[in-house]
């Protein structure tokens, strides 16, 4: 097997290791511990007070917009991290390239925020 | 491969995953005690925990002894099974990410061409763990604490990936390992008595990249998705026994691991000035490295976690529409000046 996939293998190796600790931990913690419930352990904790309604309750996802803005920038991101490591070969040529690139996306910041979409409304 | 010595892959990989255990567990209760309980104590006047053992340096091992025997209420009404799966998701988060990391020149778990894109893409899978506890809790203070702390660390996110940028522009690699090299075998115009930390120059960028690492933590002052005044913990609110304590050793494990990579990328990981030594490159690195870099490696993160700490315990909250305001018209703009100049900089030098 080639080196690169035993690199993916290692990172394999070690989720496995996380869930196999926490699973043991959380094994021996099931073998020792108390389980007495009744109904009010049971009920969600709201400070004391008697939760009124369901527990998924309608809120504002406020942030939606926010959320779409994200994914840009990580796709800016993307393009970005690979021309960052062969900006020595391509130079001047390279930085007047992303210099347009992030420009475009700065300005495409700037409407969003002119517009008001930056605001926790 | 490691110490020199030729082992068969399955013992490669064994020594790998107790070196991984190693890695997240020791910084984790270490950074719990010095920072957790004793500076936080000293801070607020008061001794911290000093019953068990010499200054109640075994206070840690009491404390899972005791979370191991409490009970395990999870609601009635809560979606049981994503519930169990949460913290297991946000612990396996925090050791997808130490993989990266290189602690000596034949001591890494992975030797990833992309180490920095993975290490960025796998630092945001806790998301996911943290969504889905907030939702899977059927509780009001839940759902709000798990879509804060959605909104937050999709926010922070981008700072962090584009302060890196300007490293690996000068870097030249996204390779962790020789991100390591290029800091300790550069020079500063001419001199080479100290390498090249990217701290010197990428002042600005390490500036983001703590910060945002701090709301990536959720410590305060970015702290709106915990807030124990208004959520009760927020996500956590419904766990109880020992799902909570794996969400607080995966919290302090992460806040080790991100200053792990905060160190390699910008003060020169676990060497020390290649000049020092008279080496070159990473071939002449000698083998003791391989035990002392470990060490320098636990060095470096204890000062930026001291740093993490320091902040955390000092400053009042952000409000919710503050933090994000901070994210978007402060850190994003600020960051992508930075990558901007570095290029120009880079070509004309």
């Amino acid at each position: 097997m080639s080196d690169f996939l035993r690199d993916y293998l290692t990172v394999v190796w070690f989720a496995a290791t996380a869930l196999l600790l926490s699973g043991l931990l959380l094994g021996i913690s099931a073998a020792i511990r108390p389980n007495k419930p009744n109904y009010e352990k049971l009920m969600p904790y709201e400070s004391g007070v008697d939760p009124v309604g369901l527990g998924w309750s309608q809120s504002q996802i406020r942030y939606y917009v926010f959320a779409l803005l994200f994914v840009v920038f990580d796709v800016e991101a993307v393009f970005i991290f690979p021309w960052a490591t062969q900006l020595e070969r391509y130079a001047g040529f390279g930085l007047v390239e992303m210099g347009v690139f992030v420009f475009v996306l700065l300005l495409g910041l700037v409407y969003a925020w002119r517009k008001g979409v930056l605001r926790w409304v | 491969m490691l110490l020199a010595l030729d082992l068969p892959y399955w013992a490669q990989s064994l020594l790998r995953v107790l070196g991984g255990l190693v890695a997240v567990l020791l910084p984790a209760g270490t950074i719990v005690y010095v920072f957790l309980f004793k500076m936080m104590s000293f801070m607020q006047s008061r001794l911290g925990p000093m019953e068990a053992g010499p200054y109640g340096s075994m206070q840690l091992f009491a404390e899972v002894g005791k979370w191991l025997q409490k009970e395990d209420i999870m609601p009635e009404k809560a979606d049981h099974s994503i519930f169990r799966i949460a913290p297991l998701i946000v612990l396996a988060s925090t050791f997808l990410l130490v993989v990266v990391v290189p602690f000596g020149p034949d001591a890494w778990f992975t030797n990833f061409e992309t180490g920095v894109f993975y290490a960025l893409a796998v630092s945001s899978v806790s998301v996911l763990g943290i969504l889905i506890a907030g939702w899977s809790s059927a509780n009001k203070y839940s759902l709000l604490g798990g879509l804060r702390a959605a909104g937050q660390l999709i926010a922070y996110e981008l700072p962090m990936v584009l302060a890196v940028v300007g490293v690996v522009i000068q870097a030249g690699t996204m390779n962790m390992q020789q991100i390591v090299v290029a800091q300790n075998a550069g020079e500063i115009f001419g001199w080479n008595g100290l390498g090249n930390p990217y701290i010197l120059t990428q002042f600005i960028g390490f500036g983001v990249f703590m910060i945002a690492v701090q709301a990536e933590l959720t410590q305060a002052p970015f702290d709106m998705p915990i807030a124990e005044s208004e959520l009760v913990s927020g996500y956590m609110t419904e766990y109880s026994g020992f799902r909570f304590l794996i969400f607080f050793i995966a919290e302090f494990a992460t806040a080790g691991v991100f200053a792990l990579i905060a160190s390699v990328l910008f003060l020169g990981g676990w060497g020390v000035p290649f000049s020092w030594f008279g080496w070159h490159s990473i071939g002449e690195v000698s083998n003791w490295m391989n035990v002392v870099g470990p060490l320098i490696m636990f060095s470096k993160m204890m000062g930026l976690v001291f740093l993490i700490m320091w902040i955390r315990f000092s400053y009042p909250r952000f409000r919710e529409d503050q933090l994000q305001r901070f994210a978007w018209k402060v850190l994003i703009p600020v960051s992508l000046v930075n990558i901007m100049l570095t290029a120009v900089l880079k070509v004309v030098f």
